[in-house]
């Protein structure tokens, strides 16, 4: 196991950053199968500031059509007394997931740290695993990108050459480079279902996921729940923390506090 | 007919291209109803295929005589429909080059990975059944081979029979096991799919018996009126299990299921179930096959029903799929330039081409196959003619 790559030691009232940062070391000096990667989302802090969405489309270079992490907005109560709820929405990483066994391929699997990953390069594309999450958590890649059916003109016009280019660079999900493409045969992930990855190339560089450091409020968690000391465990024990859909028995590593 | 069929054939094979070019960039379906018209062709036509190999094997292994003449025509049938669900699904695939992953990386648990295993075997029988039925009357054969090849069908289509109902009640399972959609979440469905294949493929048959059957005999006539009796009471079947499957979640009209239901009977496309589903698939024909004993107007019902089954498959799989899983989800986050992130889904244009051109394909072999095959002999006939040469 190499060294981290930066090391940082705890000090009174810290941002809770740099202690999942130092917390992300400690889980990364055990062998994999003893991490459990899991997230707690403080609802009361949630702003809708949807950072955490637009964080992760540039770092996976979603498509149009292909979300990780949306966040709900909803308007509750009758005038005057009127508030909004805030739930973003990552894969739960369920510990008993229903869109794995349905898969006809085994192209997606729960891996030993706990987390549900899709091989993208095995994936036909029958959409199955996509009904079979009671979250919705997956979404499948229909080949469009953001710069379809726009104005074409002379280079630079709109900086639609650049924002092509941009958008057209390779997604790492996983971990691995894909460069993707339509066609007869398209190029993966273009016809696959695709879903967070609780950022997985970020972790092996020892970096938390995008949506953790690009929470302006400080409201997303991440670290190993089965490390006793560290934050997401001891918030995700909170009285006040609750698991969606619980009575289904999928059993998510995605807590929220209410 | 000509006409007709060849229009379908350039407005569908153009949309076959399109598709086989542009993948899926044209489609309804979004992210959030991940099947549609495809998936519900693909239900549609297998049933048909489960139905029409059912009732050939009625022949082939109970020894119902009425319906000797129709058993190798059933068969083809069978044969030909299923060609066309395996297309259908073919083109709803992400990646249709990796089907064949389905044996090389076989995942036990997965519900749809039995259903292609099951319809694999289930194709290969009906070739080998299909074979069996017509060598006899390809080739001048002797009366003792004839005997010979009578005995393997009737083996044939006896292991036909369980497998015919686990493939197709396994399509059945493919949704009621998905415990997310309450809308499909139900033990009934295997059953209902297979009531369902055997009323939509008898009626398929009952139809094509009554129109394109070559001798309009007293023998004709028994078919039909033996496969119209058939209908009826399959029909009314269908509509008692349809009745338990609304009536059970929606009957206090409260709980998430309710409201799925009520969507179908209520919402927007309430037509496909009250006109389309209700009015020409059950009670017209229902008269029809009750008032009147003429082939024709027993014709005209079956093809009522065979057609307009197709709603019940649409009605099936987007119903399930409407309802955001999270409340909100539906406005969370957009997609501005394909809307896949919508609950709302029409069938566009282009997925309507494919499916006229899976049909047109599928018109082509059948008439290929009636004027190439010798579907329309009767074996009796046949026996005779063998008998004679002997």
């Amino acid at each position: 196991m190499p060294a981290p790559p930066f090391s940082v030691s705890a000090e009174a009232n810290e941002d809770v950053l740099v202690t999942m940062q130092r917390e992300l070391q400690r889980a990364l000096r055990k062998p994999r199968s003893e991490r459990r990667w899991g997230m707690v989302i403080d609802t009361r802090k949630c702003v809708a500031c949807s950072s955490c969405t637009v964080g992760c489309v540039m770092e996976n270079a979603l498509p149009p059509g292909v979300v990780y992490r949306p966040v709900i907005d909803m308007e509750v109560g009758t005038y005057p007394n009127v508030t909004r709820k805030f739930l973003p929405r990552p894969c739960m990483q369920c510990e008993n997931p229903p869109c794995v066994p349905v898969c006809p391929v085994e192209a997606t699997w729960k891996r030993s740290d706990g987390i549900i990953q899709i091989d993208y390069a095995a994936c036909i594309g029958c959409r199955y695993c996509i009904t079979a999450c009671p979250y919705q958590a997956r979404t499948f890649d229909f080949g469009e990108n953001w710069t379809d059916n726009a104005a074409q003109g002379s280079e630079g016009v709109l900086a639609l050459d650049a924002a092509s280019k941009y958008e057209t660079r390779p997604s790492y999900d996983w971990g691995t480079k894909w460069e993707r493409a339509e066609g007869i045969i398209p190029e993966s992930p273009v016809g696959n279902a695709r879903k967070c990855t609780f950022c997985v190339p970020r972790l092996a560089e020892g970096l938390l996921p995008m949506c953790v450091t690009t929470c302006l409020g400080r409201a997303t968690f991440f670290g190993d729940l089965n490390d006793p000391h560290s934050l997401v465990s001891e918030l995700s024990a909170s009285p006040n923390a609750i698991r969606l859909k619980e009575e289904l028995g999928t059993h998510p590593k995605v807590y929220y506090l209410m | 007919m000509w006409a007709l069929w060849l229009v379908a054939a350039v407005f569908g094979g153009t949309g076959i291209v399109e598709r086989l070019l542009y993948g899926e960039r044209f489609v309804a379906y979004t992210s959030y109803v991940p099947w549609g018209m495809w998936v519900s062709a693909y239900i549609f036509f297998i049933g048909l295929s489960a139905g029409a190999f059912l009732l050939s094997s009625l022949v082939y292994v109970f020894g119902v005589r009425s319906l000797e003449r129709i058993a190798k025509l059933s068969l083809f049938t069978a044969a030909v429909t299923l060609a066309m669900a395996l297309l259908s699904i073919v083109f709803d695939l992400g990646h249709m080059e990796r089907f064949w992953e389905v044996f090389t990386r076989p995942q036990f648990h997965s519900m749809m990975a039995w259903m292609v295993w099951l319809y694999t075997a289930y194709f290969t029988l009906l070739l080998a059944e299909l074979y069996f039925a017509l060598r006899g009357d390809m080739s001048r054969t002797s009366t003792a081979s004839h005997e010979r090849d009578r005995r393997v069908l009737r083996i044939l289509g006896a292991v036909g029979i369980p497998l015919a109902i686990a493939f197709h009640g396994g399509v059945g399972a493919l949704f009621g096991t998905v415990m997310a959609r309450e809308y499909w979440h139900s033990a009934l469905y295997p059953i209902i799919f297979l009531v369902g294949a055997l009323l939509s493929g008898g009626a398929l048959m009952t139809a094509i018996v009554a129109f394109f059957w070559p001798r309009r005999d007293e023998a004709w006539r028994e078919t039909m009126n033996f496969l119209s009796k058939l209908l009826l009471g399959l029909v009314l079947f269908d509509f008692l299990l349809e009745w338990a499957e609304y009536s059970i979640p929606g009957w206090y009209q409260i709980g998430a299921e309710y409201h799925l239901i009520s969507y179908v009977l209520f919402g927007p496309f309430w037509y496909v179930f009250w006109v389309i589903h209700l009015g020409f698939g059950v009670i017209l024909p229902v008269l029809m096959l009750t008032l009147s004993k003429r082939p024709v107007v027993q014709g005209i019902a079956a093809a009522l029903i065979a057609v307009t089954f197709f709603a019940i498959r649409l009605n099936l799989v987007i119903p399930g799929l409407i309802s955001p899983e999270l409340r909100g989800l539906q406005t969370a986050y957009l997609d501005p330039i394909g809307h896949r992130l919508s609950y709302s889904y029409v069938p566009s244009i282009f997925e309507w081409q494919v499916t006229i051109g899976v049909l047109a394909i599928g018109v082509a072999l059948f008439y290929l196959g009636c004027r190439y095959l010798p579907l329309f002999d009767q074996s009796r006939r046949v026996e005779r003619r063998s008998e004679e040469i002997a």
